[in-house]
């Protein structure tokens, strides 16, 4: 073999001394190389002429590799900060004990149940067939000229097509996103906010609605120490929040949710968590999730409004996270766009305050997650910041196309008259009440459950009801290291298979328990696993007590 | 003729707006006080929260050519044209980005079938479907939950699909072990490539990461490394050589740098973008080792991996390479290597589909990788179903194999000859100089500037081959990247085009570049 390698690699082979090449190398242990005698290699400032050479030389005056590169110690300090309880340690247990019950594994229940992460498809919803003929037909052209599918279908994916480049999905996009796509993303925000204008060009398609977020808290981040920028967060919030404000080194500053009043937002809270915050850094955003997640509140438009205030009065950057806007089921309860209660306000607000809104093809009733589609709107944007936030999006090129297609479908969904308009509405209805009916469910049943206490859910997907724990359980899972009720959703997992997210993924006030579930299983499911739930909770509660 | 000049400049200044955006070194202050809208709100001065003086400086830093200045103006041709305006052509051609799709490239007929059927399992059907297509999407959708490609995957990406790219890696690389618990999907090769510099970022001043780039650079890398704040490391490729990489060059750019910063990476890309040259095999062992013996992590950018046309030339990936060389090499050089949908035979741009294989990363570092990776959630399905049509394409014995085989064929007979025709033109004309396109999907010719333009575009406060660029587009609708957007020698200019448009338009631009080439060069030579 010898003869197939270059002179170059032969001398190469020399250097390392490794042994002869064989041509079924046996598989390489993980880490090798454990190089136990140099000193730590956690100073960044490795100097390689600090060791006696003499020791690590090879023969032929090269220098032995040092150990790995990149290793916890040198890596960036600011990804290590960040947490995503959402897919953290207990997700990471349900896929291991999955994989357990496929081996055979005997476990006390046969199934494990994801409760943990909104994803509407993987809990058995269907995709409304509408969207996926459109996108089907984008995907594969030549169904066009196939009888079966609708008219309407056809139209959507031609124009779609027609303003890709070369007429397909396949071809880059401009980096804000397909031109007629935000034409009717702006339309349905008109629609939607009672014919208050909406520009094209603030428009900026995305993928998914985190990727937007990530971007504007992104351009917002700067300065050093006091001069930092700092982010208000609500607590609980979801964690993507926490997580970006810590891979950008920003400062979380965190305002709570009154979870006495159905986790309402509260004024003086605000501004009680600014003045604290001002002491040591520069607070410039506030990030709003309304419908809320964990939480399931509806925001009232007296309170946006009293936000908006607020965040005039403070100069405040505004991000108002609506990707739950179609998931309201309480009565009495309306969503309202932030945009809309601004434009409302008069100009005094409208033209001043900067907010920039953000939605998604994941959530509401078509819960198309995997197509990572999504979009913002930025409103009174600095137009030179507006030109940089472009030039920041087009170094990623653009949003995934098919993603941006399925967005176009969401906000020009078929219309009366149009022949797919009669299933799509049966569609779209049959998930929606089917949602009420779990959000109903799931608080009716725990809140019977003595220990658990769980607000309305009066919109979005989860509950994130609250748990008194023993106090001894509290104490065992401290010894272990553990969040209380992350021991306590381990256990469940353990137990009964049952996925959920503790409470203190996603923050919450000190000394209370909580715990995230969706409530997309289907209903006989979802009766199956508050029950489960129930038991489980008496258990524990005697077996700690 | 100084009239001719004056309305020129004028038009100029319009450009500048947009140059403006984008250039380092102008008055920031003075533009602010001009243009933020301050008003009074409860008594009280209000101004913009986010404004150039509060914007994160590092996003400001970073620049984009292959989507800057340049395009955006041709945008606005295009719009000037559609609404009936008249320029001395009738359509802008774009060859700024190397976007096979929108040059009218067909979409392998395979890759779509699977897509759609996973997309609207309904048409499983259909009669018009193959069962080969039916059944790797029927594969597909068993691997995601609900059996839906509306559900999130995994954060590195569906298993089934993870296994598949890994056995094709072992294939392609004659048998070299490939872990698809190594393999990550990523929403385009950008995506990954920009995870892995996250991951690798830190340290301050002397200490900070520098990150070794080649000269000239697909500029990605710039764009991360400046929204990073992290120290780039120039290597120049030897223009002369073919756009060869010269280990001196690297040994002389690492130990510059290490003056100033911390060079923990080096990145490659092969073959290459924008110079369009293929590494040999002796190359990148010297790379490797050079990586090996100064500790340097890996980056191989190998997503033009298909796209080899030269006959004296071959893709050899860098993890075969480094297997080659020993177990001494292969189980310590940390390395990561990524692919994409967009570019090879299938120009997939749209789905936004890549993976990235990591090899010898620390386990602890692994798993804040994945940590990293979940925040986003998952790269998209669609794009990951394509990505796993290219890694398990139809085989010999398949229906579809045929069809398939032949499309793919003639995508990549049609670039080779694209590639020798670029090259083989612009050398034709006096004052361009173009290396052989190896492979990827780009020239990259030199081109005389004479120095009475350099100095115009000074005054104008551009670079001179912006300048070109921009008189090119305005006078012929031929949209190019300059050089300066990818960096280059000092005194050098140059281009990037792509070789993507059909024989026929790509004869026509190059005659165009030619005629304005002469023109230009008389202009500004005097010979007027």
């Amino acid at each position: 073999f010898i003869k197939m390698l270059s002179n170059r690699t032969v001398s190469v082979l020399k250097w390392g001394r490794c042994e002869a090449y064989t041509a079924v190398y046996p598989k390489v242990p993980d880490r090798v190389l454990n190089f136990s005698p140099l000193p730590s290699l956690s100073s960044p400032n490795r100097n390689l002429s600090a060791f006696p050479a003499q020791v690590y030389m090879s023969e032929n005056g090269a220098l032995p590799r040092l150990g790995k590169v990149l290793t916890a110690d040198t890596m960036n300090a600011n990804v290590k900060k960040v947490d995503y309880a959402v897919r953290g340690p207990i997700v990471q247990r349900a896929v291991q004990i999955e994989k357990e019950l496929k081996e055979g594994v005997k476990k006390p229940f046969e199934e494990v149940i994801k409760a943990n992460i909104g994803d509407a498809h993987a809990m058995g919803q269907r995709p409304i067939t509408f969207f996926r003929q459109v996108m089907a037909l984008c995907t594969y052209p030549l169904l066009l000229d196939d009888n079966k599918f609708p008219e309407d279908v056809k139209n959507r994916a031609r124009r779609i097509l027609q303003s890709c480049g070369g007429n397909s999905i396949g071809a880059y996009t401009t980096s804000q996103g397909i031109d007629c796509v935000r034409h009717d993303v702006a339309n349905y925000i008109q629609r939607r906010d009672g014919g208050i204008p909406s520009d094209p060009d603030n428009i900026y398609l995305t993928t998914g609605a985190s990727d937007g977020i990530v971007t504007i808290l992104k351009l917002l981040n700067t300065g050093e120490g006091r001069t930092r920028t700092g982010v208000m967060i609500s607590i609980p919030q979801y964690p993507l929040y926490s997580a970006s404000i810590a891979e950008l080194g920003a400062v979380q500053v965190n305002y709570y949710l009154n979870e006495e009043k159905c986790w309402s937002l509260d004024i003086s809270e605000l501004q009680r968590s600014l003045q604290a915050a001002r002491e040591h850094c520069n607070p410039s955003v506030l990030c709003i999730i309304n419908p809320g997640n964990p939480t399931g509140q509806v925001q009232s438009r007296q309170c946006i409004e009293d936000v908006i205030q607020f965040a005039a009065k403070e100069n405040l950057f505004l991000m108002a996270d609506e990707v739950y806007q179609d998931n309201v089921y309480a009565e009495g309860c309306e969503f309202h766009s932030f945009k809309k209660v601004l434009f409302e306000m008069g100009p005094e607000y409208s033209s001043k305050v900067e907010l920039a809104s953000f939605h998604s093809t994941s959530k509401c009733y078509m819960g198309e997650c995997g197509f990572r589609g999504g979009y913002m709107e930025v409103i009174n944007m600095d137009p030179e910041v507006k030109a940089q936030l472009t030039k920041l999006v087009s170094v990623r090129l653009c949003p995934p196309a098919p993603g941006q297609a399925l967005m176009d479908l969401v906000v020009n969904s078929p219309q009366p008259g149009e022949p797919s308009h009669q299933t799509f509405m049966k569609e779209r209805t049959a998930i929606l009440s089917a949602l009420a009916e779990k959000a109903k469910l799931t608080e009716q049943i725990l809140n019977t459950v003595p220990g658990i206490s769980c607000n309305p859910v009066q919109g979005a997907m989860y509950s994130f009801p609250r748990i008194t724990l023993p106090e001894r359980s509290i104490n065992e899972a401290k010894a272990k290291g553990q969040a209380p009720d992350m021991f306590y959703c381990m256990k469940l997992l353990e137990e009964t298979g049952i996925c959920l997210v503790p409470g203190s993924g996603f923050g919450q006030r000190e000394g209370t328990y909580h715990f995230r579930m969706t409530i997309l299983p289907p209903t006989d499911k979802l009766k199956t696993l508050l029950n489960k739930l129930k038991e489980f909770h008496q258990k524990f509660t005697q077996q700690y007590s | 003729m100084l009239a001719r000049k004056c309305v020129r400049a004028l038009d100029y200044n319009c450009n500048l707006y947009y140059l403006f955006l984008y250039q380092k070194h102008y008055n920031e202050n003075v533009f602010l006080t001009l243009i933020s809208s301050a008003g009074r709100l409860d008594g009280k001065m209000r101004e913009k929260t986010l404004t150039m003086d509060t914007l994160n400086p590092q996003v400001k830093a970073v620049e984009y050519a292959v989507r800057g200045p340049i395009v955006i103006k041709a945008g606005e041709i295009e719009r000037y044209l559609e609404e009936g305006g008249t320029k001395p052509f009738s359509e802008v051609i774009k060859a700024n980005i190397g976007d096979a799709h929108a040059m009218g490239q067909q979409p392998i007929t395979f890759l779509r079938q699977v897509v759609a059927l996973c997309t609207f399992p309904e048409l499983m059907d259909s009669p018009s479907f193959p069962e080969d297509a039916k059944w790797r999407a029927r594969r597909i959708l068993q691997g995601c939950g609900g059996h839906s490609l509306g559900s999130y995957s995994a954060s590195p990406g569906v298993e089934c699909i993870r296994k598949d790219i890994a056995a094709y890696i072992e294939q392609r690389d004659e048998g070299v072990p490939s872990d698809w618990e190594n393999i990550y999907l990523t929403t385009g090769a950008s995506d990954g490539i920009m995870t892995i510099l996250r991951l690798l970022v830190s340290g301050k001043d002397s200490s900070r990461t520098g990150v070794m780039i080649p000269i000239p650079q697909y500029p990605l890398y710039s764009a991360a490394i400046s929204e990073m704040d992290a120290v780039q490391v120039n290597y120049y490729l030897d223009e002369d050589n073919c756009w060869a990489l010269d280990i001196n060059e690297l040994h002389r750019a690492h130990q510059a740098a290490k003056q100033h910063c911390q060079p923990r990476v080096i990145c490659i890309i092969n073959p290459g973008n924008p110079t369009g040259q293929v590494q040999s095999k002796k190359c990148i062992e010297e790379v490797l080792h050079f990586a090996y013996e100064e500790n340097l992590f890996v980056m191989s950018d190998e997503v033009y991996q298909d796209n080899v046309y030269a006959p004296d030339c071959q893709f050899h990936s860098f993890k075969k390479v480094l297997y080659e060389m020993g177990p001494e090499y292969f189980s310590s050089v940390e390395l990561v290597s990524f692919h994409s949908t967009s570019k090879g035979y299938t120009g997939e741009c749209g789905f936004r589909g890549g993976y990235m294989e990591v090899i010898n990363m620390d386990p602890e570092v692994k798993a804040q990788l994945v940590k990293l990776l979940s925040v986003r959630l998952c790269p998209p399905l669609a794009g990951q179903a394509a990505m796993d049509v290219i890694v398990n394409p139809p085989q010999p014995e398949e229906h579809t194999f045929k069809q398939f085989h032949q499309e793919k064929s003639s995508v990549l007979g049609a670039l080779a000859e694209k590639a020798k025709l670029t090259e083989q033109i612009l050398n034709a004309v006096p004052g361009i100089k173009c290396n052989p396109v190896q492979g990827a999907m780009y020239a990259f010719p030199r081109i005389f500037i004479p120095p009475k333009a350099v100095e115009e575009a000074k005054a104008l406060g551009m670079q001179p081959d912006m300048l070109y660029c921009l008189r090119l587009l305005e006078e012929t609708g031929i949209c190019v990247v300059p050089g300066s957007g990818f960096g280059q020698k000092d005194r050098t200019y140059h281009f990037r085009m792509t070789i993507l448009p059909s024989i026929e338009k790509l004869n026509v631009l190059l005659g165009k570049v030619r005629d304005f080439h002469i023109r230009f060069l008389k202009e500004y030579s005097g010979l007027e």
